[in-house]
């Protein structure tokens, strides 16, 4: 399946896009797209910190993923 | 504002001219906005159930801000300063922490997102 993520921040950098497709196996989890995102963006690995959001809320890596999600990656958080 | 409070605490974030010595020109917020709009209204729910606080209001703002601007208000009335004063620090230290937004600031030779690196 393909799904779309949504990169913010330094993510966005990494990414050199503002949203990328990859594709994943079916039933993957979240632990597996991070993964391969690290293995193709390995600068995510310098980052202090990233976690993925699914459908607007922060995903733990046993999460299943669904082509329809909406993902996002997020790095480590600075408003205020 | 309601008729039962006594007093409203705010806290207004503003852009700082400089950081560890160095000075910054500007700052660049960037935000998940549906995302974010949905964590701060969890803060705004838990800080109501964890005290006697009445209203609430979180606002951020997005995009390029200058010196003295201001990126973050919150508000917090209750019927008593104490709840107010805790919650509404409950709710800027949290933001910081949960809240997808992001800052980058902005320097003469260059320019870094806050918080990203070690």
């Amino acid at each position: 399946m393909t799904v779309t993520i949504l990169a913010f921040g330094i993510a966005k950098d990494i990414f050199g896009a503002s949203s990328i497709d990859i594709e994943l196996p079916a039933d993957a989890l979240a632990s597996d797209l991070k993964l391969l995102l690290e293995d193709k963006y390995p600068r995510l690995k310098q980052i202090r910190s990233y976690l993925l959001a699914v459908n607007n809320e922060y995903a733990n890596d046993d999460l299943v993923l669904d082509s329809r999600d909406e993902i996002a990656v997020i790095p480590p958080v600075s408003g205020g | 504002m309601s008729p039962s409070c006594g007093g409203i605490d705010v806290f207004i974030g503003t852009v700082r001219d400089a950081t560890k010595g160095k000075q910054v020109l500007r700052l660049e917020f960037e935000a998940y906005e549906k995302m974010a709009v949905s964590e701060m209204q969890k803060l705004a729910d838990r800080a109501m159930q964890q005290w006697p606080v009445q209203k609430v209001v979180i606002h951020h703002r997005t995009g390029v801000l200058q010196v003295g601007e201001v990126p973050v208000v919150i508000a917090v009335a209750a019927a008593h300063r104490d709840a107010a004063f805790e919650a509404c620090r409950f709710l800027i230290d949290t933001l910081k922490q949960t809240v997808p937004i992001w800052k980058k600031e902005v320097f003469e030779d260059g320019e870094v997102w806050v918080s990203a690196t070690p």
